[in-house]
Protein backbone atom coordinates (compact mmCIF):
# COMPACT_ATOMS: atom_id res chain seq x y z
CA UNK A 1 0.00 0.00 0.00
CA UNK A 2 2.65 2.66 0.89
CA UNK A 3 4.35 1.42 -1.86
CA UNK A 4 2.15 1.87 -4.02
CA UNK A 5 1.11 5.59 -2.84
CA UNK A 6 5.23 6.22 -3.16
CA UNK A 7 4.99 4.94 -6.58
CA UNK A 8 2.35 7.14 -7.74
CA UNK A 9 3.31 9.79 -5.88
CA UNK A 10 6.76 9.69 -7.80
CA UNK A 11 5.13 9.99 -11.20
CA UNK A 12 6.12 13.35 -13.03
CA UNK A 13 2.64 13.83 -14.79
CA UNK A 14 0.46 12.94 -11.14
CA UNK A 15 -0.02 16.89 -10.55
CA UNK A 16 -1.01 17.42 -14.00
CA UNK A 17 -3.25 14.75 -14.33
CA UNK A 18 -5.40 16.03 -10.63
CA UNK A 19 -5.35 19.43 -12.10
CA UNK A 20 -7.10 18.41 -15.14
CA UNK A 21 -9.87 16.43 -13.94
CA UNK A 22 -10.69 18.86 -11.56
CA UNK A 23 -10.63 21.70 -14.04
CA UNK A 24 -13.36 19.66 -16.04
CA UNK A 25 -15.44 19.32 -13.19
CA UNK A 26 -15.57 23.04 -13.02
CA UNK A 27 -15.85 23.63 -15.98
CA UNK A 28 -19.05 21.11 -16.03
CA UNK A 29 -20.68 22.47 -13.67
CA UNK A 30 -20.09 26.40 -14.53
CA UNK A 31 -21.08 25.75 -17.88
CA UNK A 32 -24.08 23.96 -16.75
CA UNK A 33 -23.21 20.72 -18.81
CA UNK A 34 -22.60 21.96 -21.59
CA UNK A 35 -18.51 21.30 -21.33
CA UNK A 36 -18.44 17.62 -21.64
CA UNK A 37 -21.70 17.62 -24.07
CA UNK A 38 -20.71 15.83 -27.73
CA UNK A 39 -20.65 19.16 -29.81
CA UNK A 40 -17.89 21.01 -27.41
CA UNK A 41 -16.04 17.87 -27.01
CA UNK A 42 -15.85 17.31 -30.79
CA UNK A 43 -14.94 20.72 -31.25
CA UNK A 44 -11.82 19.90 -28.23
CA UNK A 45 -10.63 17.03 -29.95
CA UNK A 46 -10.40 18.44 -33.46
CA UNK A 47 -7.84 20.41 -32.10
CA UNK A 48 -5.76 19.20 -29.62
CA UNK A 49 -4.05 16.78 -32.23
CA UNK A 50 -2.50 19.80 -33.36
CA UNK A 51 -0.79 21.35 -30.26
CA UNK A 52 -0.77 17.87 -29.42
CA UNK A 53 1.77 16.57 -31.71
CA UNK A 54 3.98 19.36 -30.66
CA UNK A 55 3.80 19.03 -26.62
CA UNK A 56 5.06 15.00 -27.88
CA UNK A 57 8.28 16.39 -29.43
CA UNK A 58 8.75 18.68 -27.10
CA UNK A 59 8.65 17.00 -24.26
CA UNK A 60 10.86 14.10 -25.46
CA UNK A 61 13.30 16.53 -26.49
CA UNK A 62 13.20 18.26 -23.27
CA UNK A 63 13.83 14.68 -21.45
CA UNK A 64 16.94 14.34 -23.72
CA UNK A 65 18.23 17.71 -22.01
CA UNK A 66 17.35 19.71 -24.85
CA UNK A 67 15.24 22.79 -26.08
CA UNK A 68 13.09 23.67 -28.85
CA UNK A 69 11.80 26.58 -29.16
CA UNK A 70 11.32 26.72 -33.37
CA UNK A 71 8.38 24.50 -33.41
CA UNK A 72 6.22 27.00 -33.97
CA UNK A 73 7.91 28.33 -36.98
CA UNK A 74 8.29 24.63 -38.52
CA UNK A 75 4.54 24.63 -37.43
CA UNK A 76 3.92 27.13 -40.47
CA UNK A 77 6.80 26.60 -42.71
CA UNK A 78 6.58 22.34 -43.08
CA UNK A 79 2.92 23.77 -44.53
CA UNK A 80 4.26 26.52 -46.64
CA UNK A 81 6.58 24.22 -48.39
CA UNK A 82 3.91 21.60 -49.66
CA UNK A 83 1.44 24.44 -50.59
CA UNK A 84 3.99 26.38 -52.66
CA UNK A 85 5.44 22.74 -53.87
CA UNK A 86 1.83 21.92 -54.77
CA UNK A 87 1.11 25.06 -56.51
CA UNK A 88 4.07 23.85 -58.97
CA UNK A 89 2.14 20.65 -59.75
CA UNK A 90 4.25 18.35 -56.98
CA UNK A 91 1.33 15.76 -56.01
CA UNK A 92 0.69 15.68 -52.33
CA UNK A 93 1.96 12.22 -51.17
CA UNK A 94 5.67 13.77 -52.82
CA UNK A 95 4.71 17.58 -51.08
CA UNK A 96 4.13 15.89 -48.12
CA UNK A 97 7.57 13.67 -47.69
CA UNK A 98 9.52 17.40 -48.89
CA UNK A 99 7.85 18.98 -46.13
CA UNK A 100 8.59 16.30 -43.66
CA UNK A 101 12.16 16.76 -44.68
CA UNK A 102 12.38 20.65 -44.74
CA UNK A 103 11.10 19.67 -40.55
CA UNK A 104 13.70 16.93 -40.35
CA UNK A 105 16.40 18.99 -41.59
CA UNK A 106 15.77 21.87 -39.65
CA UNK A 107 15.73 19.89 -36.55
CA UNK A 108 19.17 18.23 -37.42
CA UNK A 109 20.34 21.55 -38.05
CA UNK A 110 19.10 22.80 -34.44
CA UNK A 111 21.08 19.77 -32.86
CA UNK A 112 24.55 19.65 -34.83
CA UNK A 113 24.96 23.39 -34.09
CA UNK A 114 24.24 22.66 -30.48
CA UNK A 115 26.10 20.05 -29.91
CA UNK A 116 29.20 21.44 -32.65
CA UNK A 117 29.49 24.69 -30.86
CA UNK A 118 28.38 23.25 -27.27
CA UNK A 119 25.77 26.62 -27.35
CA UNK A 120 22.47 26.16 -25.36
CA UNK A 121 19.97 25.08 -27.69
CA UNK A 122 17.83 27.86 -25.98
CA UNK A 123 20.23 30.06 -28.44
CA UNK A 124 20.31 27.73 -31.36
CA UNK A 125 16.38 27.41 -31.84
CA UNK A 126 15.50 31.18 -30.43
CA UNK A 127 17.31 31.99 -33.65
CA UNK A 128 15.98 29.67 -35.76
CA UNK A 129 12.56 30.61 -34.39
CA UNK A 130 12.61 33.67 -36.56
CA UNK A 131 14.40 32.31 -39.55
CA UNK A 132 11.91 29.48 -40.21
CA UNK A 133 9.25 32.06 -40.04
CA UNK A 134 10.91 34.30 -42.46
CA UNK A 135 11.40 31.66 -45.09
CA UNK A 136 7.76 30.97 -44.50
CA UNK A 137 6.87 34.27 -45.86
CA UNK A 138 9.53 34.55 -48.09
CA UNK A 139 8.48 31.13 -49.77
CA UNK A 140 4.69 32.29 -49.98
CA UNK A 141 5.89 35.56 -51.46
CA UNK A 142 3.76 37.24 -49.00
CA UNK A 143 0.38 35.49 -50.28
CA UNK A 144 -0.91 32.70 -48.90
CA UNK A 145 -0.85 30.17 -51.92
CA UNK A 146 -4.40 28.52 -52.88
CA UNK A 147 -4.66 24.76 -51.80
CA UNK A 148 -5.40 22.16 -54.63
CA UNK A 149 -8.84 20.92 -54.30
CA UNK A 150 -8.45 17.32 -54.37
CA UNK A 151 -6.37 16.55 -50.72
CA UNK A 152 -6.48 13.85 -48.85
CA UNK A 153 -8.87 15.68 -46.13
CA UNK A 154 -10.22 11.80 -45.86
CA UNK A 155 -6.81 10.74 -44.39
CA UNK A 156 -6.16 14.05 -42.11
CA UNK A 157 -9.08 15.57 -41.16
CA UNK A 158 -12.61 13.97 -41.82
CA UNK A 159 -14.43 13.50 -39.28
CA UNK A 160 -14.92 9.47 -37.72
CA UNK A 161 -15.63 7.80 -34.94
CA UNK A 162 -19.26 6.86 -33.30
CA UNK A 163 -21.53 10.39 -34.24
CA UNK A 164 -18.52 11.44 -35.96
CA UNK A 165 -16.62 12.26 -32.61
CA UNK A 166 -12.84 12.55 -33.98
CA UNK A 167 -11.40 13.98 -36.82
CA UNK A 168 -8.53 11.70 -38.56
CA UNK A 169 -5.62 13.30 -36.97
CA UNK A 170 -7.07 12.64 -33.62
CA UNK A 171 -6.18 8.81 -34.44
CA UNK A 172 -2.78 9.88 -36.06
CA UNK A 173 -2.13 11.69 -32.81
CA UNK A 174 -3.33 8.29 -30.74
CA UNK A 175 -0.57 6.41 -32.91
CA UNK A 176 2.29 8.56 -32.62
CA UNK A 177 1.59 9.11 -28.81
CA UNK A 178 1.16 4.75 -28.18
CA UNK A 179 4.45 4.87 -30.71
CA UNK A 180 6.63 7.33 -28.77
CA UNK A 181 5.43 6.60 -25.23
CA UNK A 182 6.22 2.75 -26.18
CA UNK A 183 10.05 4.00 -27.38
CA UNK A 184 10.13 6.02 -24.62
CA UNK A 185 9.63 3.06 -21.55
CA UNK A 186 9.93 0.21 -23.91
CA UNK A 187 13.13 0.36 -25.93
CA UNK A 188 16.79 0.61 -25.46
CA UNK A 189 16.71 4.12 -27.06
CA UNK A 190 14.20 5.41 -24.27
CA UNK A 191 16.72 4.32 -21.89
CA UNK A 192 19.24 6.43 -23.85
CA UNK A 193 17.43 9.03 -24.03
CA UNK A 194 16.33 9.18 -20.56
CA UNK A 195 20.30 8.64 -19.56
CA UNK A 196 21.52 11.45 -21.71
CA UNK A 197 19.07 14.21 -20.30
CA UNK A 198 19.06 12.77 -16.87
CA UNK A 199 23.16 12.73 -16.57
CA UNK A 200 25.07 13.16 -19.39
CA UNK A 201 28.76 12.21 -18.30
CA UNK A 202 27.45 9.19 -16.89
CA UNK A 203 25.74 8.23 -20.18
CA UNK A 204 28.29 8.78 -22.32
CA UNK A 205 30.94 6.99 -19.75
CA UNK A 206 28.67 3.99 -20.20
CA UNK A 207 28.99 4.34 -24.28
CA UNK A 208 25.79 5.75 -25.37
CA UNK A 209 26.22 8.26 -28.63
CA UNK A 210 24.81 11.00 -26.78
CA UNK A 211 25.11 13.84 -29.45
CA UNK A 212 23.43 11.71 -31.86
CA UNK A 213 20.42 10.76 -29.22
CA UNK A 214 19.95 14.40 -28.72
CA UNK A 215 20.63 15.20 -32.74
CA UNK A 216 17.52 12.18 -33.68
CA UNK A 217 15.21 13.92 -30.54
CA UNK A 218 15.85 17.45 -32.25
CA UNK A 219 14.90 15.99 -35.37
CA UNK A 220 11.85 14.18 -33.91
CA UNK A 221 10.46 17.14 -32.31
CA UNK A 222 10.83 19.19 -35.83
CA UNK A 223 9.00 16.41 -37.78
CA UNK A 224 6.07 15.90 -35.25
CA UNK A 225 5.97 20.08 -35.75
CA UNK A 226 5.61 20.50 -38.99
CA UNK A 227 3.12 17.21 -39.33
CA UNK A 228 1.29 19.04 -36.62
CA UNK A 229 1.64 22.17 -38.47
CA UNK A 230 -0.14 20.17 -41.82
CA UNK A 231 -2.85 19.13 -40.05
CA UNK A 232 -4.29 22.47 -39.37
CA UNK A 233 -3.35 23.86 -42.40
CA UNK A 234 -5.42 21.04 -44.10
CA UNK A 235 -8.70 21.59 -41.50
CA UNK A 236 -8.17 25.76 -41.85
CA UNK A 237 -7.76 25.07 -46.26
CA UNK A 238 -5.46 27.65 -45.99
CA UNK A 239 -1.90 27.78 -45.79
CA UNK A 240 -1.31 31.35 -43.36
CA UNK A 241 1.94 32.20 -42.52
CA UNK A 242 0.95 33.47 -39.43
CA UNK A 243 0.05 29.98 -37.47
CA UNK A 244 1.63 28.60 -34.43
CA UNK A 245 3.11 31.84 -33.65
CA UNK A 246 3.72 31.35 -29.33
CA UNK A 247 2.91 27.05 -29.80
CA UNK A 248 6.63 27.59 -28.65
CA UNK A 249 5.94 28.41 -25.42
CA UNK A 250 2.27 26.40 -24.89
CA UNK A 251 4.42 23.33 -25.60
CA UNK A 252 6.59 23.99 -23.32
CA UNK A 253 4.47 24.94 -21.17
CA UNK A 254 2.06 21.80 -21.40
CA UNK A 255 5.46 19.53 -21.14
CA UNK A 256 5.96 21.32 -17.57
CA UNK A 257 2.64 20.86 -16.66
CA UNK A 258 2.84 17.44 -17.60
CA UNK A 259 5.81 16.64 -15.32
CA UNK A 260 8.59 17.40 -17.63
CA UNK A 261 11.92 18.65 -15.83
CA UNK A 262 13.83 21.71 -17.66
CA UNK A 263 16.89 20.00 -17.19
CA UNK A 264 16.14 16.66 -18.44
CA UNK A 265 16.13 13.60 -17.51
CA UNK A 266 12.12 13.20 -16.39
CA UNK A 267 8.82 13.54 -17.94
CA UNK A 268 6.34 11.30 -19.74
CA UNK A 269 4.73 11.47 -23.50
CA UNK A 270 1.24 10.94 -21.70
CA UNK A 271 2.28 14.04 -19.08
CA UNK A 272 2.77 15.89 -22.37
CA UNK A 273 -0.30 15.01 -23.59
CA UNK A 274 -1.78 16.05 -20.05
CA UNK A 275 -0.61 19.22 -20.33
CA UNK A 276 -1.64 20.16 -23.77
CA UNK A 277 -5.19 18.83 -22.94
CA UNK A 278 -5.30 21.13 -19.78
CA UNK A 279 -4.54 24.12 -21.76
CA UNK A 280 -6.76 23.11 -24.61
CA UNK A 281 -9.61 22.47 -21.47
CA UNK A 282 -8.85 25.93 -19.94
CA UNK A 283 -9.26 27.82 -23.45
CA UNK A 284 -12.76 26.32 -23.84
CA UNK A 285 -13.70 26.25 -20.32
CA UNK A 286 -13.26 29.82 -19.96
CA UNK A 287 -15.50 30.64 -22.92
CA UNK A 288 -18.13 28.07 -22.14
CA UNK A 289 -18.20 29.70 -18.67
CA UNK A 290 -18.48 33.44 -19.47
CA UNK A 291 -15.04 34.14 -18.65
CA UNK A 292 -13.57 36.79 -20.35
CA UNK A 293 -11.15 35.14 -22.77
CA UNK A 294 -8.29 37.47 -21.92
CA UNK A 295 -7.51 35.61 -18.85
CA UNK A 296 -6.58 32.42 -20.91
CA UNK A 297 -2.94 33.13 -21.18
CA UNK A 298 -2.83 34.45 -17.26
CA UNK A 299 -4.60 31.05 -16.39
CA UNK A 300 -1.85 28.88 -18.39
CA UNK A 301 1.09 31.14 -16.63
CA UNK A 302 -0.45 29.94 -13.36
CA UNK A 303 -1.07 26.49 -13.63
CA UNK A 304 2.50 26.14 -15.65
CA UNK A 305 3.99 27.43 -11.88
CA UNK A 306 1.82 25.69 -9.96
CA UNK A 307 2.12 22.49 -11.31
CA UNK A 308 5.99 22.71 -11.33
CA UNK A 309 5.08 23.75 -7.78
CA UNK A 310 3.07 20.92 -6.55
CA UNK A 311 5.62 18.36 -8.74
CA UNK A 312 8.30 19.05 -6.69
CA UNK A 313 6.53 18.98 -3.70
CA UNK A 314 5.29 15.49 -4.07
CA UNK A 315 8.39 14.48 -5.31
CA UNK A 316 9.79 15.60 -2.00
CA UNK A 317 7.27 13.77 -0.06
CA UNK A 318 7.54 10.32 -1.90
CA UNK A 319 11.21 10.76 -1.15
CA UNK A 320 10.33 10.82 2.23
CA UNK A 321 8.52 8.15 2.51
CA UNK A 322 10.98 5.35 3.21
CA UNK A 323 10.92 1.58 2.10
CA UNK A 324 12.08 -1.32 3.80
CA UNK A 325 12.73 -4.54 2.51
CA UNK B 1 55.55 -10.47 -18.17
CA UNK B 2 52.91 -13.58 -18.98
CA UNK B 3 50.48 -12.58 -16.60
CA UNK B 4 49.51 -9.06 -17.18
CA UNK B 5 46.33 -7.90 -18.24
CA UNK B 6 47.32 -4.71 -19.37
CA UNK B 7 50.55 -3.79 -20.65
CA UNK B 8 51.12 -0.22 -21.37
CA UNK B 9 54.54 0.94 -22.75
CA UNK B 10 56.33 4.34 -23.10
CA UNK B 11 52.91 6.32 -23.11
CA UNK B 12 52.80 9.78 -23.76
CA UNK B 13 50.03 12.43 -23.66
CA UNK B 14 50.37 15.74 -24.19
CA UNK B 15 47.55 18.49 -23.19
CA UNK B 16 47.88 21.52 -25.05
CA UNK B 17 51.81 22.02 -24.88
CA UNK B 18 52.24 20.38 -21.12
CA UNK B 19 53.47 17.09 -20.94
CA UNK B 20 51.26 15.27 -19.06
CA UNK B 21 52.33 11.57 -19.03
CA UNK B 22 55.98 11.17 -19.82
CA UNK B 23 56.55 7.12 -21.24
CA UNK B 24 54.41 5.43 -18.69
CA UNK B 25 54.91 1.79 -19.06
CA UNK B 26 53.34 -0.49 -16.50
CA UNK B 27 52.23 -3.51 -16.37
CA UNK B 28 48.37 -4.36 -14.20
CA UNK B 29 48.43 -8.21 -13.08
CA UNK B 30 45.47 -10.89 -13.40
CA UNK B 31 43.76 -10.67 -10.35
CA UNK B 32 45.54 -8.22 -8.33
CA UNK B 33 44.32 -5.34 -6.87
CA UNK B 34 46.62 -1.72 -7.37
CA UNK B 35 46.90 1.53 -5.86
CA UNK B 36 47.61 4.17 -8.13
CA UNK B 37 48.70 6.93 -6.15
CA UNK B 38 49.92 10.38 -7.03
CA UNK B 39 49.13 14.07 -6.46
CA UNK B 40 47.15 15.84 -8.47
CA UNK B 41 48.39 16.44 -12.40
CA UNK B 42 50.54 13.29 -11.47
CA UNK B 43 49.22 11.76 -14.59
CA UNK B 44 47.11 9.17 -12.81
CA UNK B 45 43.83 10.98 -14.04
CA UNK B 46 44.86 10.87 -17.82
CA UNK B 47 46.47 7.15 -17.27
CA UNK B 48 42.92 5.93 -16.24
CA UNK B 49 41.22 8.08 -19.16
CA UNK B 50 43.51 6.23 -21.88
CA UNK B 51 42.63 3.09 -20.53
CA UNK B 52 39.03 3.74 -19.96
CA UNK B 53 38.79 5.19 -23.75
CA UNK B 54 37.77 8.84 -22.47
CA UNK B 55 41.18 9.93 -24.02
CA UNK B 56 44.22 8.61 -26.87
CA UNK B 57 47.66 8.41 -26.37
CA UNK B 58 49.65 11.11 -28.26
CA UNK B 59 52.74 7.35 -28.58
CA UNK B 60 52.91 4.59 -27.27
CA UNK B 61 51.38 0.80 -27.03
CA UNK B 62 48.42 -0.72 -25.12
CA UNK B 63 48.53 -4.81 -24.97
CA UNK B 64 45.72 -6.43 -23.54
CA UNK B 65 45.90 -10.31 -22.48
CA UNK B 66 48.85 -9.88 -24.56
CA UNK B 67 46.94 -8.27 -27.93
CA UNK B 68 47.82 -4.64 -29.52
CA UNK B 69 44.42 -2.78 -29.06
CA UNK B 70 43.37 0.31 -29.94
CA UNK B 71 41.08 2.11 -27.13
CA UNK B 72 39.10 5.02 -29.00
CA UNK B 73 35.90 5.00 -27.28
CA UNK B 74 34.76 4.35 -23.81
CA UNK B 75 32.50 1.39 -25.59
CA UNK B 76 36.07 -0.22 -27.00
CA UNK B 77 37.35 -0.09 -23.16
CA UNK B 78 34.52 -1.43 -21.96
CA UNK B 79 34.10 -4.28 -24.40
CA UNK B 80 37.80 -5.14 -23.92
CA UNK B 81 36.74 -5.87 -20.45
CA UNK B 82 37.63 -2.58 -18.44
CA UNK B 83 35.45 -1.05 -16.54
CA UNK B 84 36.03 2.44 -15.32
CA UNK B 85 33.88 3.65 -12.27
CA UNK B 86 33.96 7.16 -11.65
CA UNK B 87 34.22 9.32 -8.48
CA UNK B 88 30.34 11.23 -9.53
CA UNK B 89 29.62 10.14 -13.08
CA UNK B 90 28.78 6.21 -13.16
CA UNK B 91 25.00 6.70 -12.35
CA UNK B 92 22.29 8.67 -13.65
CA UNK B 93 20.33 9.54 -10.38
CA UNK B 94 16.71 10.32 -12.33
CA UNK B 95 16.90 6.36 -13.64
CA UNK B 96 15.84 3.08 -11.54
CA UNK B 97 19.05 0.54 -10.30
CA UNK B 98 17.79 -1.59 -12.51
CA UNK B 99 17.95 0.91 -15.70
CA UNK B 100 21.30 2.39 -14.67
CA UNK B 101 22.71 -1.10 -14.37
CA UNK B 102 22.29 -1.63 -18.02
CA UNK B 103 22.67 1.60 -19.76
CA UNK B 104 23.94 1.58 -22.75
CA UNK B 105 23.84 -2.49 -22.90
CA UNK B 106 20.39 -3.39 -22.57
CA UNK B 107 19.58 -6.75 -23.29
CA UNK B 108 16.49 -6.94 -26.23
CA UNK B 109 14.34 -9.37 -27.17
CA UNK B 110 14.46 -8.07 -31.03
CA UNK B 111 16.16 -5.11 -32.49
CA UNK B 112 17.02 -3.23 -35.82
CA UNK B 113 20.18 -1.50 -36.22
CA UNK B 114 21.01 -1.46 -32.43
CA UNK B 115 17.53 -0.11 -31.26
CA UNK B 116 15.08 -2.44 -30.05
CA UNK B 117 12.35 -3.40 -27.57
CA UNK B 118 13.74 -3.53 -24.23
CA UNK B 119 13.40 -7.13 -22.29
CA UNK B 120 12.30 -5.93 -18.77
CA UNK B 121 11.62 -8.95 -17.17
CA UNK B 122 15.47 -10.00 -17.88
CA UNK B 123 16.69 -6.59 -16.72
CA UNK B 124 14.75 -6.76 -13.44
CA UNK B 125 15.90 -10.73 -12.90
CA UNK B 126 19.85 -9.48 -13.67
CA UNK B 127 20.06 -6.92 -11.40
CA UNK B 128 18.30 -8.53 -8.40
CA UNK B 129 21.23 -11.45 -8.76
CA UNK B 130 23.84 -8.48 -9.45
CA UNK B 131 22.96 -6.52 -6.94
CA UNK B 132 22.82 -9.50 -4.30
CA UNK B 133 26.13 -10.79 -5.54
CA UNK B 134 28.34 -8.09 -4.13
CA UNK B 135 26.92 -8.28 -1.23
CA UNK B 136 24.77 -5.20 -1.16
CA UNK B 137 21.24 -4.76 0.62
CA UNK B 138 18.35 -2.63 -1.25
CA UNK B 139 15.54 -2.90 -1.83
CA UNK B 140 14.18 -2.78 -4.96
CA UNK B 141 15.85 -2.67 -8.86
CA UNK B 142 13.50 -0.33 -9.21
CA UNK B 143 14.48 2.09 -6.47
CA UNK B 144 16.25 5.74 -8.31
CA UNK B 145 19.88 5.46 -7.97
CA UNK B 146 19.10 9.02 -6.66
CA UNK B 147 17.44 8.13 -3.47
CA UNK B 148 20.74 5.87 -3.09
CA UNK B 149 23.80 6.91 -0.54
CA UNK B 150 26.79 7.44 -1.91
CA UNK B 151 28.64 4.18 -0.90
CA UNK B 152 25.55 2.40 -2.18
CA UNK B 153 26.10 4.04 -6.07
CA UNK B 154 29.10 2.86 -5.60
CA UNK B 155 28.53 -0.34 -5.00
CA UNK B 156 25.72 -0.67 -7.62
CA UNK B 157 28.30 0.65 -10.02
CA UNK B 158 30.74 -2.33 -8.68
CA UNK B 159 27.80 -4.81 -9.33
CA UNK B 160 27.23 -3.28 -12.72
CA UNK B 161 31.15 -4.44 -13.90
CA UNK B 162 30.91 -7.21 -11.80
CA UNK B 163 27.79 -8.26 -13.83
CA UNK B 164 29.28 -7.51 -17.20
CA UNK B 165 32.23 -9.76 -16.21
CA UNK B 166 34.98 -6.92 -16.54
CA UNK B 167 38.41 -8.48 -16.63
CA UNK B 168 39.71 -4.65 -15.32
CA UNK B 169 38.05 -2.39 -12.75
CA UNK B 170 39.02 0.94 -12.80
CA UNK B 171 38.10 2.58 -9.67
CA UNK B 172 38.76 6.60 -9.50
CA UNK B 173 38.49 8.29 -6.48
CA UNK B 174 35.89 5.61 -4.83
CA UNK B 175 35.68 6.70 -1.48
CA UNK B 176 35.55 10.55 -1.99
CA UNK B 177 33.11 12.27 0.07
CA UNK B 178 31.85 9.19 1.45
CA UNK B 179 31.63 8.28 5.17
CA UNK B 180 33.40 6.32 7.84
CA UNK B 181 31.56 3.20 7.34
CA UNK B 182 30.61 3.63 3.49
CA UNK B 183 34.59 3.73 2.87
CA UNK B 184 34.41 0.40 4.63
CA UNK B 185 32.10 -0.44 2.45
CA UNK B 186 34.46 -0.20 -0.96
CA UNK B 187 37.31 -1.43 0.46
CA UNK B 188 35.47 -4.40 1.06
CA UNK B 189 34.20 -4.35 -2.76
CA UNK B 190 37.79 -4.11 -3.37
CA UNK B 191 38.81 -6.99 -1.76
CA UNK B 192 36.22 -8.72 -3.07
CA UNK B 193 37.48 -8.26 -6.78
CA UNK B 194 40.39 -10.70 -6.38
CA UNK B 195 37.98 -13.77 -5.22
CA UNK B 196 36.43 -13.10 -8.29
CA UNK B 197 39.51 -13.36 -10.18
CA UNK B 198 38.89 -9.64 -11.22
CA UNK B 199 41.81 -7.11 -11.54
CA UNK B 200 41.53 -3.97 -9.48
CA UNK B 201 42.90 -0.62 -9.80
CA UNK B 202 42.26 1.56 -6.86
CA UNK B 203 42.65 5.41 -7.20
CA UNK B 204 43.04 7.35 -4.19
CA UNK B 205 44.49 9.94 -2.25
CA UNK B 206 43.93 8.43 0.75
CA UNK B 207 47.42 6.25 1.57
CA UNK B 208 45.39 4.53 4.08
CA UNK B 209 42.51 3.26 2.05
CA UNK B 210 45.19 2.13 -0.61
CA UNK B 211 46.96 0.35 1.83
CA UNK B 212 43.98 -1.53 3.56
CA UNK B 213 43.12 -3.30 0.18
CA UNK B 214 45.76 -3.38 -2.63
CA UNK B 215 48.51 -5.82 -3.30
CA UNK B 216 51.04 -3.49 -5.10
CA UNK B 217 51.52 0.17 -4.93
CA UNK B 218 52.43 2.02 -7.99
CA UNK B 219 53.14 5.59 -6.96
CA UNK B 220 52.80 8.75 -9.90
CA UNK B 221 54.28 12.08 -10.31
CA UNK B 222 55.09 14.91 -12.93
CA UNK B 223 53.96 11.68 -15.25
CA UNK B 224 56.21 9.24 -14.31
CA UNK B 225 55.90 6.26 -12.21
CA UNK B 226 57.99 6.97 -9.71
CA UNK B 227 57.52 3.66 -7.42
CA UNK B 228 56.01 0.71 -8.42
CA UNK B 229 55.94 -2.00 -4.73
CA UNK B 230 54.43 -5.05 -3.35
CA UNK B 231 52.27 -4.04 -0.29
CA UNK B 232 54.42 -5.72 1.97
CA UNK B 233 57.66 -4.19 0.86
CA UNK B 234 56.80 -0.71 1.13
CA UNK B 235 55.26 2.00 3.52
CA UNK B 236 53.12 4.81 3.92
CA UNK B 237 56.35 7.16 4.76
CA UNK B 238 58.29 5.60 1.78
CA UNK B 239 55.51 6.32 -0.78
CA UNK B 240 54.90 10.10 0.87
CA UNK B 241 58.38 10.48 0.07
CA UNK B 242 58.68 9.75 -3.78
CA UNK B 243 55.49 12.10 -4.09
Amino acid sequence: MKRLFKTYLEKPELAGLILLVLLIILFQVRSHGVFLNADNLRGILGILPEAGLVAIGVTILMISGEFDLSVGSVFALMPMTMAVLMVHGWPFPLALFAGLLVSAAIGFVNGYVTIRFAIPSFITTLGMLFMARSLTVVVSGGFPPLLPVDLPNWLFTAFVGPGNMFRMSFLWFVAVAVLTSLMLSRTNFGNWIKATGGFMPAAAAMGIPTARVKIVCFMLCSVLSGFAGMLQVLRLGSPLPSIGEGLELQAVAAAVIGGASLTGGIGTVMGGIIGTTLIRVIDNGLVLSHVDANWFKFAIGFLTIFAVVANAWMRKRAKAIKMEG
Amino acid sequence: MSDAIISVRNLHKWYSGVHALKGVSLDFRRGEALGLVGDNGAGKSTLINILSGVHRADQGEIKVEGRPVSIATPRDAMDLGIETIYQYNSMVPTMSIARNLFIGREPTRFSVLGVGILDQKKMAEESIRAIANVDLHLRSPDALVGELSGGQRQGVAIARAMHFKSKVMILDEPTNHLSVKETNKVIGFVRGLKEQGVTGVFISHNMHHVFDCCDRIVAMARGEVVLDKRIEDTSIDEVHGVL
